[in-house]
């Protein structure tokens, strides 16, 4: 079996006496889309920021195609970040450039291409994620799922190999949403790219992803491909999946409080 | 305990400024030939002419009024004391030599920080919490070349003009009060002016705002990039950005102002 493109070895953050990540272990395979679950505050996007390289572990080894990414040099660093695409949750777009300039920056700033190259390359960019009529607008005037699409357009300007997504969907309606993921399996099947979808929607992870991995205060507690993902029998995966709350509101402390916001006097019910 | 605790963080946190503004000093003043014409990345020139836009030319009306008013005002109040001596042809050369060692470059120091300083970190700190400096550093570009070197560059090219400028209103501002006063030809005061003004006078204002101008670009951006958490950190960003650079150009000044005065003397 080839190497892992992604390969996390026992990744672990800790920020003061705060440990965030607990030894995580994470591989993923050419060609696949993994989706990255988890509840708010478990740790998905600090492991998105670590394999994309912005922060530097307490320990534990990243390898980006066999290459350990805080141990390499600047320039092999920079070498796997131009086969990198990141579309990050608040898209990023640069505000003070149109939707074509953003897209074509990498390719300006990364590439020695002609200009009349680069806008035939942008505009095939932006037509992929249908946005050639917005090519000349400015981010501010897109709305969500338009900003995302554009990110998404600007990830991918270098053919890159690899194409990280923090939190594709969130903020978006149910049918933008879908499109969105669309595009995911879209570049998938045509450029062969190996992707990682960091989230919290489920029908959305489970539309686009080969397989899943679903992180819980830190630590990874399963990695499976989605079929046998959804039919877990994990107390916390299935609390997860079947949208069970945990048990605040029903404690008696919290009952009496609220009893006594309402005004309500007298014995519990 | 606690006393010492607070002296001795403020210290370390102090002296981890310094080296944050020396590491970035060193890095942008680095990357800045790449923003230059012909030997720089192509395009970035650009970048850098619409920071020298912002910086300079917007700046013109501001630091010209400042250095009108300034300059009555330093003509008046040395004609007041002046006067009883029958002295008053010195108020031309309180003003010119005071606007051009010093004056000048302070007020443009003062207009920029509080114009360009806050403007640089307001612009990169949004950029921050926006991750749109990751999002460069994801696509292996480098914010301090991308970024920090076009402003660099513009500040260190029209910080000194304008401090030439602001040199040119304030002295203009002493013939308006000789021409109120005593009747003075603007041909007289120019030629007056030219004889009390030395070109050391000259290159050691230039050479004060050109310290101004890094001080200035090096804390602005620092404090953006320092930026952490929402829309109201970058507001703290900006105000620390104009209060930091305000001090520490008036640091540099008395550092300056203290060795000529010394060379001067010996």
């Amino acid at each position: 079996m080839a190497d892992p493109v992604i390969s996390v070895e026992n990744l672990t953050v800790q920020y003061g006496d705060h440990r965030v990540l607990d030894g995580v272990n994470l591989n993923i395979e050419a060609g696949e889309v993994m989706a990255l679950l988890g509840g708010s505050g478990s740790g998905k996007t600090t492991v998105l920021r670590h394999i994309i390289g912005l922060e530097r572990p307490t320990s534990g080894t990243i390898r980006i195609r066999g290459v350990d990414i805080n141990r390499c040099s600047p320039k092999e660093l920079k070498g796997i970040r131009r086969t990198m695409g990141v579309a990050f949750q608040e898209c990023a777009l640069f505000n003070a450039m149109s939707i074509e300039e953003n897209v074509a920056l990498p390719l300006h700033e990364l590439t020695t291409l002609a200009d009349p190259v680069i806008e035939i390359m942008t505009s095939m960019k932006l037509a992929t994620v249908g946005l050639s009529q917005a090519a000349r607008q400015m981010p501010q005037e897109l709305s969500g799922g338009m900003k995302k699409r554009a990110a998404v357009a600007r990830a991918t300007a270098l053919d890159p190999e690899i194409l990280v997504f923090d939190e594709p969907s969130a903020g978006l309606d149910p049918i933008v949403a879908a499109g969105l993921d669309e595009l995911i399996l879209l570049l998938k099947r045509a450029f062969h790219m190996t992707i990682l979808v960091v989230t919290h929607e489920l029908a959305s992870a489970f539309r686009v992803a080969d397989r899943v991995a679903m992180l819980e205060r830190g630590s990874l507690i399963a990695v499976d491909d989605k079929d046998a993902f959804q039919k877990s029998t994990q107390p916390r995966i299935r609390q997860f999946l079947d949208r069970v709350p945990d048990p605040i509101a029903e404690s008696a402390d919290v009952q009496d409080r609220f009893r006594e916001l309402a005004g309500i006097t007298g014995g519990r019910a | 305990m606690n006393v010492l605790e607070a002296i001795g963080g403020g210290a370390l946190r102090g002296l981890a400024y310094i080296g944050g503004l020396t590491m970035q000093g060193w890095a942008g003043l680095r990357a800045t030939p790449r923003v230059l014409p012909l030997v720089g990345k192509p395009g970035r020139w650009r970048a850098a002419l619409r920071q020298m836009a912002a910086v300079g030319v917007d700046a013109l009306p501001m630091v010209g009024t400042m250095s009108l008013c300034a300059g009555f005002i330093l003509a008046m109040q040395a004609g007041a004391e002046l006067r009883r001596f029958g002295a008053l042809q010195y108020v031309m050369d309180t003003v010119a030599v005071g606007f051009t060692r010093e004056l000048g470059p302070l007020l443009t120091a003062f207009v920029v920080s509080g114009r360009s300083g806050s403007a640089f970190s307001a612009e990169i700190g949004t950029m921050m919490v926006t991750s749109e400096i990751d999002a460069l550093r994801t696509m292996a570009i480098d914010p301090i070349e991308f970024v920090l070197a076009p402003k660099y560059l513009a500040a260190i090219i029209t910080i000194p003009c304008l401090s030439i400028m602001s040199n040119a209103f304030g002295i203009l501002a002493g013939f308006g009060f000789m021409l109120i006063t005593t009747r003075y030809r603007f041909s007289m005061y120019l030629r007056y002016v030219a004889n009390s003004i030395q070109l050391h006078d000259v290159f050691i204002g230039l050479l004060k705002s050109l310290v101004f101008a890094v001080i200035i670009v090096n804390v602005g951006c620092l404090e953006g990039f320092r930026t952490r958490g929402g829309p109201d950190a970058v507001g703290r960003s900006a105000t620390s950005a104009v209060v930091w650079s305000t001090f520490l150009v008036i640091l540099a000044d008395v550092f300056f102002t203290a060795i000529f005065y010394l060379v001067h003397k010996s």
